[in-house]
């Protein structure tokens, strides 16, 4: 163990146990005076069970308000090595694929100018870079802009978008998300670096049902591949599950779909797909013998959020089938209409799905123009908020 | 009134920015807003977006975070 230039005993109880420990994490960065001094700031905080950091104020790189996320430590006289540690989002890849060459450069460039603390990756998606100087900035922008990266979003703009890596790894992808995120990263780019929204907007991207990227709990505008045909079902590798007698087919598969559409007779599996509610569960146990339907596409959510200013809210369907195909541009509609109305008439730091309890989904669709549809529920089989005059 | 170009908008917000500096952090759709009032039919939202980014990029403003994003006068312009 490097020499500590503070004693962490308190930190150092997070080192036990078989799971992973950040404490262990940051330690192995220990012979940068930041880190040093991160790890010093950090016990006083578990002493005092007070935080010591401050945050917001006029940091990042010229041009853009986003991608740079001011901290300033509160104590900055005792642990001056972190007076200044700011957080730099840089847009991430679509899917996080990258060569080792990329990595390494990016590694060097943030040992260069910062703590070489990384989160790889944010909750956000962005490749995070943690702790550095406000000096530091441009140098570091420029390095990542020669290296062909850019800055990603924070504050009241589009946030960096999202994607599972679905088809480039996934067989269940039903559009190609990481063409989709890039392709909103790339149009959007003055909303990602110029904040000019009520609050923040973000835009995550999966291939199926599973939704790996959370997006229906964790986007503003949640995009989730779906079809709307048939499950695709083989009968042949169907029977080798049955006799492999490892699953249950009745009980597992058919006993735990929530609709109860899937017919086994202990030879064959039917699906009445017209109840279908594309929950991915027989997909999942039986991957050999089932696979989403050919005809493919998405459906669009929106409204979901972390309890910051109010409560958690998951997103609610706003299309309920979509084809998804380039260049977007019924959806691109779709969300300039959004924006336009919620930048208008939004309240500061009011998240659109908050926007939308406030005037209620009814208003929101005729402002933008969209008709009512009976799958915008809040959850399946409860009401739809939306009154119908038949 | 004349047509608006982005930077005889960019200008109007300068001003308004000054105007209210110290008193009320303004956001970007408060300055659209603003503009829009002030020039009517001479003015949209592309505009103002354009204005913005005039202003950002030749470091008269810059962004502010506080709670949400604002848009401020850059106190390091003209040193
Ligand atoms: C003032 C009168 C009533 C009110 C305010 C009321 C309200 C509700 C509410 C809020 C739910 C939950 C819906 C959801 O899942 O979100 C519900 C469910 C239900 N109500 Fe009522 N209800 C009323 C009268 C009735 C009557 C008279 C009947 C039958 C004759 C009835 C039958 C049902 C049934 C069967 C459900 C459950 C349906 C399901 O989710 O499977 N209700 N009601
Ligand atoms: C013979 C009479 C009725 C039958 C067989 C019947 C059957 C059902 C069934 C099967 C559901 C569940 C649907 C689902 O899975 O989502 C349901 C839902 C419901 N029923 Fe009925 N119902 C009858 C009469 C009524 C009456 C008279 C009322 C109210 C006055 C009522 C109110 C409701 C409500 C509020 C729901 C919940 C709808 C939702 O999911 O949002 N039902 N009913
Ligand atoms: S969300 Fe679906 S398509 Fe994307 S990686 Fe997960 S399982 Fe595959
Ligand atoms: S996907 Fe879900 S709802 Fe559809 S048949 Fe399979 S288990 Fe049932």
């Amino acid at each position: 163990m490097t020499d500590k230039k503070y004693p962490t005993p308190l930190l150092d109880d997070l080192e036990k146990g078989p799971w992973p420990s950040f404490v262990k994490e940051i330690k192995k960065s220990a012979k940068s005076p930041m880190v040093q001094d991160l790890l010093g700031l950090l016990e006083r905080s578990y002493e005092e069970k007070i935080g010591h950091w401050k945050h917001g104020g006029l940091v990042g790189v010229q041009g853009y308000g986003g991608g740079v996320i001011g901290r300033y430590s509160d104590l900055p006289a005792e642990f001056p090595d972190v007076s200044e540690f700011h957080t730099i989002r840089v847009n991430q890849p679509s899917g996080w694929f990258y060569t080792s060459d990329a990595l390494r450069t990016l590694c060097d460039i943030w040992d260069r100018h910062g703590s070489g603390l990384t989160n790889m990756h944010g909750s956000t998606g962005d490749i995070v870079f943690l702790g550095t100087k406000t000096t530091e900035l441009e140098p570091i922008f420029s390095e990542l802009t020669a290296a062909g990266f850019d800055l990603g979003g924070s504050g009241s703009d589009m946030r960096t978008p999202s994607c599972c890596n679905g088809m480039a790894r996934c067989e269940w992808a039903c559009y190609d998300t990481m063409a989709f995120c890039n392709d909103v990263t790339q149009t959007y780019q003055d909303e990602l670096h110029r904040p000019a929204f009520p609050y923040k907007f973000k835009i995550k991207a999966s291939g199926c049902p599973n939704d790996c990227v959370a997006s229906i709990a964790r986007s503003d505008m949640s995009v989730i591949g779906t079809w709307r045909d048939d499950i695709q079902i083989d009968p042949a590798a169907v029977k080798e599950y049955a006799l492999a007698g490892k699953l249950d087919i009745g009980k597992d598969v058919a006993g735990r779909c929530p609709t109860k559409v899937i017919d086994w007779d202990g030879t064959t599996l039917a699906i009445d797909n017209s109840n279908c509610v594309k929950c991915m569960h027989c997909i999942n146990v039986m991957p050999k013998a089932l696979s989403p339907g050919k005809d493919r596409g998405a459906t669009i959510l929106i409204g979901a959020k972390a309890p910051i200013v109010q409560g958690a809210l998951l997103a609610s369907v706003l299309v309920p089938f979509i084809k998804l195909e380039q260049p977007y541009e019924d959806v691109k509609e779709l969300i300039a209409a959004m924006w336009d109305l919620w930048a208008e008439h939004g309240k500061n730091r009011e998240r659109i799905g908050e926007f939308i309890q406030r005037i209620g989904l009814g208003n929101f669709l005729e402002q933008i123009g969209l008709d009512p549809a009976p799958e915008m529920v809040i959850q399946p089989r409860t009401n739809p908020y939306i009154f119908y005059n038949l | 009134m004349p047509a608006q170009t982005p930077e005889s908008v960019a200008d109007a917000m300068y001003a308004m920015l000054k105007d209210y500096a110290g008193k009320k952090n303004l956001k970007a759709m408060d300055l659209t807003k603003a503009m829009i009032e002030k020039f009517g039919d001479d003015c949209d939202k592309q505009l103002c977006k354009s204005a913005i980014r005039i202003l950002m990029d030749d470091a008269r403003c810059t962004y502010s975070y506080v709670g949400g994003s604002y848009v401020v006068l850059n106190p390091d312009y003209g040193k």
